[in-house]
């Protein structure tokens, strides 16, 4: 609690507590008012105070200027406990609301905990001193010693160490990095000391990019925080407005058609109770709560969002468009079959990597890689590179030919039929076939099921867009299980698709891209909702996107469905529920049922009610 | 040009008004407030003296809720 918190909260304890001493002492007549006025003055002198000076500069239905109405109404009538209460019970559903909202202001500085207090420059006399983040400029030298927080991106000059990239990805897996290696600033350095050089100032580093962007996410409001905002400037009026008709036409009704006495005091009091109902605070301040715990919960699971109403957009998207390389699958070519012919694997392999050793074409590294072994290049001889065949070489008095079919044909060897995806080297020795080896793109782990999980999810269709040939790029659709997928595009031809479904959709069904962030980018701004592989602080990419996820894997884009869903779900239920018994309560209290006491119990217990519910959606652990 | 201040304000209602009052201010094109991040968003008009025009918001702010605060 803050310090005005405090004071507040005591001035609610003392009020109280006379309010009960007054209620229990005989004293009768002016003598009770007086002292009435001591708690009612003692708890709500600020209240009153800004609702004259509400009225003073012209703003009528502003809040503290409806419960002073109220309470000097009921205390005019002579109900003095009531209007003392209904002051008390305001003030404490102020406190409660103003103590939940810092609390969950405080969770999610917490969970986006990445902000360096400070870092080690070395200076010119080979002495370190620890300096503000912000004063470090590019290009000078930083040390970052085991435990510490990484301050400013960089490049390693000296040491290897493991990095705990969490506060980033929402992940815990660590990460070997070395000299020469880029870091990353928000990464926390575990095991021993790194000599940084800085490559970039503070505020153009990582940390600095996701703090700004999370701040002003809640800048980017959802049409239900619109809503809400403008249905609160027309409620309070209404209400206020049909208040005064209750207090006049009710008793102008009964004198004029029933002949009966007006019982004035009887529908004052129950305009005054429409008055305490008539404040809007619980709708208002629970879904602009409810958004920013959804989007805290989010950026804990290494999910950023870029502002509610692309939560909004989530949680109702309907087509989803995938971009293959580097989204569903790893965008690094391996090894994935070796499919010998009279020989072992390990001997394909080897003769192969043999034979690649002189190319620098990325398949032959591909090729070594996978081999691993030191190669004894002396046993190599007359190398020659047939550019768009493969390689020819001799080793250890063999020929070896290794390439695509037509290197084969040009040795007039048979190539087996091979419907593989990805690219096959076939490797023949003195002319005789000895085999082939497969290299092609992998999918990444999460991009399994991703697809099925989004249908379950309410997805209607799932289309894959990429530049790549059909044999691979049909591969991965069939094994994903898209409906769809495109081949051989252009990055243009890729805007075209996305515009072309758009343009196919209903208005309120949302078209989700996902893109690697990086040649994407035209994609990622024209949908709906662009989510970004984000390769932990491309630049590009947090520019372009509305969402990106941190630690690029496919597994966090049902995950953010199912966080959108969850937080529009509250949102609703919020909307719902503080209408519903608002509604209620004007209801009773138009019917004299419900006095004074209760609307103010059913207005600070349905605003708790809200903000407690609001404060749900900052838990995204069991999704 | 945009800048963003930081601001104190009790109730979310208030900070609706803060945000109409800052977009009806002369020489302020776009506005937002966030009642969660205390935080207010101006994008400015061309040629317009940012300073100047954040004196003239924060006065209009405090006529709707005085307990309102800009740090300018």
């Amino acid at each position: 609690m803050s310090k005005k918190q405090k004071i507040v909260l005591a001035r609610i304890l003392l009020a109280a507590v006379l309010m009960i001493v007054i209620l229990l002492s005989p004293v009768k007549g002016n003598l009770r008012f007086a002292l009435f006025m001591i708690p009612y003055l003692v708890v709500g002198y600020d209240i009153l105070r800004k609702a004259f000076l509400g009225v003073v500069h012209g703003q009528v239905f502003d809040e503290n200027f409806l419960m002073a109405v109220a309470t000097v109404g009921a205390i005019l009538l002579g109900e003095y406990p009531e209007g003392v209460s209904v002051m008390l019970f305001y003030q404490i559903g102020e406190l409660f609301q103003s103590v939940a909202v810092d609390r969950s202001r405080k969770n999610i500085a917490d969970l986006m905990d990445i902000v360096p207090e400070y870092a080690n420059l070395e200076t010119g006399k080979g002495g370190i001193e620890k300096v503000d983040p912000d004063e470090v400029e590019a290009g000078s030298v930083i040390v970052i010693k085991p435990g510490e927080k990484v301050p400013i991106d960089g490049i390693v000059l000296e040491g290897t160490s493991v990095l705990n990239t969490s506060a980033l990805t929402g992940e815990s897996m660590p990460r070997d990095i070395g000299p020469g290696e880029t870091i990353i600033s928000g990464c926390i350095n575990m095991t021993a000391l790194l000599r940084v050089k800085t490559t970039k100032e503070f505020e153009d580093s990582t940390v600095a990019k996701i703090l700004e962007l999370v701040e002003n996410s809640a800048m980017k409001k959802a049409r239900s925080e619109n809503f809400i905002t403008r249905f609160a400037r027309y409620y309070t009026p209404a209400v206020c407005l049909a208040a005064l008709c209750l207090a006049l036409g009710g008793p102008l009704i009964r004198m004029a058609f029933l002949h009966q006495a007006p019982m004035w005091t009887d529908w004052i009091t129950r305009a005054l109770t429409f008055l305490v109902i008539s404040c809007p605070c619980a709708l208002v301040i629970s879904i602009p709560l409810t958004f920013f715990g959804g989007i805290g919960g989010a950026s804990a699971r290494g999910i950023l969002v870029k502002g509610s109403n692309y939560l909004e957009k989530l949680a109702r998207a309907k087509y989803f468009v995938l971009d293959k390389t580097g989204t569903l699958t790893k965008g690094v070519f391996t090894v994935t079959k070796i499919q010998p012919v009279g020989m072992s694997e390990e001997e394909l392999l080897e003769i192969a990597a043999y034979a690649e050793y002189f190319s620098n074409h990325p398949i032959s590294q591909c090729i070594r890689e996978a081999y691993g072994r030191e190669i004894d290049a002396s046993r190599l001889s007359d190398e020659r590179e047939i550019s768009g065949h493969g390689v020819e070489v001799q080793y250890q008095l063999k020929t070896i030919a290794a390439g695509n079919s037509k290197l084969m044909h040009k040795w007039r060897i048979a190539v087996p039929e091979s419907s593989e995806n990805g690219t096959v080297i076939h490797v023949a020795v003195d002319g005789k076939y000895a085999g082939y080896i497969l290299i092609s793109d992998t999918l990444k782990e999460g991009a399994r099921g991703m697809l099925e999980e989004l249908k379950r999810l309410g997805i209607k269709r799932s289309v894959i867009l990429t530049g790549d040939a059909r044999g691979p790029a049909m591969a991965v659709g069939r094994e994903l299980k898209a409906d769809d997928v495109k081949y051989d595009l252009l990055p243009e031809n890729k805007v075209d698709q996305v515009e072309r479904m758009m343009a196919n959709k209903y208005p309120d069904e949302e078209l989700v891209f996902v893109g690697d962030g990086i040649n994407d980018a035209p994609v990622l701004m024209r949908a709906d909702v662009g989510i970004a592989m984000g390769a932990m602080g491309s630049d590009a990419a947090i520019e372009a996107a509305d969402v990106v996820l941190m630690d690029d894997d496919p597994v966090k884009i049902p995950l953010a469905i199912r966080i959108a869903q969850k937080t529009m779900k509250i949102v609703y239920q919020n909307i719902t529920l503080a209408l519903a018994v608002k509604l209620i309560c004007l209801i009773l209290g138009a019917l004299g049922i419900a006095g004074m006491w209760m609307a103010i119990f059913a207005d600070v217990g349905i605003m708790v009610i809200c903000v407690i519910n609001a404060m749900r959606a900052l838990n995204t652990k069991k999704l | 040009m945009k800048k963003t201040y930081k601001i104190e304000v009790d109730c979310a209602v208030c900070a609706g008004k803060m945000e109409d009052q800052a977009k009806k201010t002369s020489g302020v094109k776009e506005a937002t407030v966030s009642f969660m991040t205390q935080k207010m968003k101006v994008e400015f008009e061309e040629d317009a003296d940012a300073a100047a025009v954040m004196e003239q918001v924060r006065a209009a702010c405090k006529k709707v809720e005085s307990d309102c605060e800009i740090f300018l």
